[in-house]
């Protein structure tokens, strides 16, 4: 039985915190470091994380999310200002960590030929226009993303 | 070591995916045979190195820690 490797990456963001966008991008330019092919559905809630201007902006909620080391009981992330407490904690071990922005993450991606794809259906749903993307976006549907999946892809979701 | 390399990069303080991200765009400067010296101070980046060098098809000459830092030797091999 012959071993075939991958060389492509497909990944669907379909969340749009701040934990849950890392994921896709870390993967994607370390993909891209490697020679890999890769592309990025954005999705739903996707596609804030390429909203001109809101990559940095992403947040995380403590509420209801109990991986987050928080001094109190998960009940009183409901109070008003914890998920900007949240978010600030994050991003301040990001910056401890040396961890790029994700702006730059982006940056970084479409440089490096990433294909950022965006999906026309959820923009129809969530009222986002293509003016209101970050470029280097091409907007087209899941059969463009499938295709390209289809082609012995590792596929993955976040 | 006693290996000249040909340039260096210094990644001190990057995390992943920086340092290969950064390799790569050094490696694909280099003339075939020429031989890149990285510095990293990111724990990941030993496996890091050797996946991409697999991966890649660039070889991974050496490694070596010194004082706390990782120190790469990777050559051009295609």
């Amino acid at each position: 039985m012959t071993e075939s490797t991958s060389n492509r990456l497909a990944i669907i963001a379909l969340h749009g915190t701040l934990d849950a966008a890392y994921p896709p991008l870390i993967l994607a330019t370390a993909a891209a470091a490697m020679d890999m092919q890769c592309a990025i559905f954005f999705t739903f809630y996707g596609l804030e994380i390429i909203r001109k201007g809101k990559a940095d902006k992403l947040q995380v909620a403590p509420i209801a999310n109990p991986a987050m080391p928080m001094p109190v009981p998960n009940i009183v992330g409901m109070l008003p200002g914890m998920t900007a407490v949240a978010t600030g904690m994050m991003n301040s071990w990001m910056h401890k960590a040396n961890v790029a922005k994700l702006s730059e993450l982006l940056e970084m991606a479409v440089e490096s030929g990433v294909r950022m794809i965006a999906c026309q259906m959820s923009m129809d749903v969530m009222g986002v226009k293509k003016e209101d993307l970050i470029d280097g976006v091409e907007v087209s549907g899941a059969a463009t993303f499938l295709e390209f999946a289809s082609q012995n892809a590792i596929s993955l979701s976040f | 070591m006693s290996i000249t390399p040909d340039q260096v990069l210094d990644c001190s303080g990057m995390a992943c995916p920086m340092p290969i991200l950064k390799t790569k765009k050094a490696v694909d400067g280099l003339q075939l045979g020429q031989i890149l010296k990285m510095i990293a101070t990111d724990p990941g980046s030993t496996s890091d190195m050797e996946a991409w060098t697999k991966k890649t098809g660039h070889t991974l000459v050496a490694s070596e820690q010194v004082e706390g830092k990782f120190i790469f030797y990777i050559k051009k091999s295609k």
